[in-house]
């Protein structure tokens, strides 16, 4: 009733073409990101700002880095978390070699050097196919984390191997205080999402997909393979580059190879793959699953035995935390093999005819 | 209004947590804990220590009549969950914060001179990090990696009849491929420069089960000592290949992390001979807190964890780790205002004039177990002193004397890495004016 397009006619293609558009998502939308701009850091507590959304901000940018090139040109790939580390290594000798180097550049060229990374490391996917090429990017993963341990020009000759940044700035403003990180991260998700959902519905995007969803099949119609799937890549990595930096500049602040370690590469696929491959809106959906549910678990689960009287020790949380978990990994899986995203688009599909469903 | 608020906050966290018993009355401390994951046979041990001697200072009337309330966080040793932990439980008006994991400490370290919660590490995280003058807000308080380095090379240099008999010989140094691995690393170079021996570094890949290459690169190059720098289940594996090779157990020395009951339980009889070094501390089974803690909490049923592992090894270092954080509350409470909650801010200035004194060891349980720490605004840790203890098979038994790491050593090696942290960072070092404070 209150979500329909009836009677909103489209006398140009542009107005067809658009992102939204039906009038509601545009309302929508705009409203979200008025609340995310402005209600959000009015509202939220320090807690919240940062060790919730930041995380969940920063994650959701690499998932929808990596669901580019999983979810929309079908290449798996368990190089992420190599990726977001040279993200992160990359920006920060830029940030401490190079005196003055505003933030946002470093950030950015953080980003450029993972799309080299990526490249280098996509290339084996003009020869091989899924499983196999998911083994090849893993390689990535192994030689980032050696070389990250090992050459200690990367680490700026840290006797340790851990480095950290302090005192960031944007055009002379400081990004201290948690509302400031946030709105920094929130900026780069928005600018991201954007383009991403540019990229995926243009001509590119096309191409994406069509080698997703038959290579062969693209090749012969004239898509150029080489072409399509190393642009996946290199997009895929920048973002994901990106992300890394972010990770370790605003969130970790101080990091090893470690943060960035193998099991990061399956925590964004793992999002991915739950939030809906091929989809924008799946690696919100995703990277909140992933990120918020352990930690909402771990707070929920003791009040919950609370209130029958009982006491949790801390490993019994922990530990039925990871069971609940992993419970309703599979429970979704089953319930809607194709994400989160999915069920938000049924949703909305329902929305539409409701309440007359014939 | 702070206080206020504070409180305002602390209520609101306990009523939404419903569980938490924290009252505004109360020092809250956070305890950031690993029971789960591949370190959890060493981070249980050590998290129930910690929590025992809080219960105990409460069982004991509290803090000059202030209670000390506390919430365990599960960390898993994950770095970012450590993070997560320390902002939640932040909120809450910590007092002090450990984070129990040299990567954790690294990044809180960058977070908590804003947040004004002195981060205490009791025998790790970063070891320039005593230097006050510049880690304003650290305390790794009775030992440092470096302290613990250079003990073991007095050590080796006492078996072989002076420190410059060391000449010409080879000493391997096997590690956890991480912060914490590495971080004894440049004083071992610094002594080897000195005394003339060829350092081996043999680093192991996280979390430590797979071995083989690094102990045939030992059986090839048959270093005369072998030092191990490790972490949970890496310290058992590094053992029984070091049976599988050959090498001598007597000729290994543990750091103190890589010394305690799991790590040599399930060798058994094939790491006989192992020695590692100890945080002034080893196992303490006959000591008076030993006593207290199983009288009055086993005994009425409010322990943490086995009974029978009270005493062991990182029990007690949990345990000294809440103690000295304790002890600092204390302090800060002596001056500014006994029975009053004291903020992050008193706290550090009580862990900065910390002195512990034999007799007032003594009078808390520790006598016997550690000697007296003093630390001052330069001085961030307080006491150099250690032990060597080693596996017989059975227990752990002290097996040298006190040692002292050798501050001329030391010192400088800290002055110049807190340097190169404060030139990195463009911190202004602190004046004499600022340690009054």
């Amino acid at each position: 009733m209150l979500y329909r397009e009836n009677g909103q006619f489209k006398s140009t293609y542009r107005a067809d073409q658009q992102i939204f558009p039906i009038l509601q998502d545009r309302i929508a939308i705009l409203a979200l990101l008025v609340f995310a701009f402005v209600a959000v850091p009015a509202l939220a507590s320090e807690y919240w700002l940062r060790a919730i959304l930041v995380p969940f901000l920063i994650l959701s940018l690499a998932a929808l880095g990596l669901n580019i090139l999983v979810g929309y040109c079908g290449q798996i790939s368990l190089g992420t978390g190599a990726f977001m580390a040279v993200g992160a290594y990359a920006a920060y000798n830029f940030h401490v070699r190079i005196e003055g180097m505003p933030l946002i550049v470093s950030l950015l060229l953080g980003g450029l050097c993972a799309t080299v990374i990526g490249v280098l490391f996509g290339i084996p996917s003009l020869r091989i196919k899924g499983l196999y090429l998911a083994v090849a990017t893993l390689a990535a993963q192994f030689f980032t984390d050696w070389a990250f341990l090992r050459i200690n020009w990367f680490t700026n000759n840290s006797a340790s191997g851990s480095v950290s940044v302090a005192g960031l700035n944007v055009f002379g403003l400081p990004v201290n205080t948690p509302v400031q990180k946030y709105l920094l991260c929130l900026a780069f998700v928005v600018l991201f999402a954007l383009l991403a959902k540019n990229l995926v519905r243009s001509a590119i995007g096309r191409e994406w997909m069509a080698m997703r969803d038959m290579d062969v099949a693209a090749a012969v119609i004239g898509i150029r393979p080489v072409y399509a799937k190393l642009t996946a890549f290199a997009v895929s990595s920048f973002i994901v580059g990106v992300a890394g930096a972010l990770w370790a500049f605003v969130y970790l602040g101080a990091w090893e190879p470690s943060a960035f370690s193998v099991d990061y590469s399956f925590r964004l696929l793992f999002m991915v793959i739950i939030g809906g491959m091929g989809s924008i809106m799946g690696s919100f959906f995703g990277a909140a699953f992933i990120v918020v549910l352990p930690i909402a678990l771990n707070q929920f689960l003791p009040v919950l035995a609370g209130l029958f009287g009982l006491q949790i020790s801390t490993a019994g949380i922990a530990h039925a935390e990871l069971m609940i978990f992993g419970g309703l990994i599979v429970w979704f899986l089953i319930v809607e093999p194709h994400g989160l995203a999915k069920l938000w688009s049924t949703a909305k599909q329902k929305l539409r005819l409701w309440p007359f469903p014939h | 209004m702070k206080l206020k608020s504070l409180a305002l906050a602390a209520a609101a966290a306990a009523a939404l947590a419903g569980t938490a018993p924290a009252f505004a009355q109360d020092q809250f401390i956070p305890v950031l804990s690993y029971r789960t994951g591949a370190y959890a046979p060493n981070g249980t041990p050590w998290a129930n220590g910690f929590v025992d001697y809080l219960k105990l200072v409460n069982a004991r009337g509290g803090l000059n009549g202030v209670k000390l309330a506390w919430e365990e966080c599960e960390t898993g040793y994950d770095t970012a969950r450590s993070v997560e932990c320390y902002e939640r439980l932040k909120s809450r008006g910590a007092s002090f914060v450990q984070p129990l994991s040299t990567g954790a400490t690294f990044a809180i370290t960058e977070k908590a001179p804003a947040d004004k919660i002195p981060v205490v590490t009791v025998g790790y995280g970063r070891s320039e990090s005593a230097d006050g003058s510049v880690f304003k807000w650290n305390f790794p308080i009775a030992g440092t990696y470096w302290v613990a380095a250079d003990a073991i090379l007095q050590a080796i240099g006492q078996k072989e009849g002076g420190l410059e008999k060391l000449k010409g010989k080879k000493i391997a140094l096997v590690y956890h491929d991480s912060p914490y691995g590495k971080e004894p690393i440049p004083l071992l170079q610094e002594r080897a420069k000195m005394l003339g021996f060829d350092l081996q570094l043999l680093p192991v890949t996280a979390p430590g089960v797979e071995q083989k290459a690094t102990w045939l690169q030992i059986r090839q190059s048959r270093p005369d000592y072998t030092l191990l720098w490790g972490w949970g289940v890496m310290n058992s594996t590094a053992l029984k290949e070091a049976q599988a090779t050959g090498y001598a157990r007597e000729k290994m020395y543990g750091v103190w992390w890589s010394g305690a009951e799991p790590d040599v339980k399930d060798v058994g009889d094939g790491a006989k001979g192992y020695n590692a070094v100890t945080m002034q501390h080893g196992a303490e089974p006959q000591s008076k807190l030993v006593k207290d803690v199983l009288e009055q909490l086993h005994g009425k049923g409010q322990g943490t964890g086995p009974k029978d592992e009270v005493g062991q090894v990182l029990y007690m270092r949990g345990a000294i780790s809440a103690m000295i954080g304790v002890e600092g509350i204390r302090a800060a409470q002596e001056r500014f205002g006994k029975g009053k909650v004291m903020t992050g801010e008193q706290v550090r200035w009580g862990l900065e004039n910390l002195n512990l004194t034999q007799a007032r060891l003594d009078g808390l349980g520790f006598a016997g177990v550690m000697r007296p720490i003093s630390t001052s605004c330069t001085d961030h840790m307080g006491a150099s002193w250690a032990r060597i203890h080693t596996w017989d098979g059975k227990a752990w038994k002290f097996s040298s004397d006190w040692l002292q790491a050798d501050e001329q050593i030391i010192k400088p090696l800290v002055k110049s890495t807190a340097a190169k942290y404060a030139a990195d960072k463009k911190l202004t070092p602190r004046t004499p004016a600022d340690c009054q404070s």
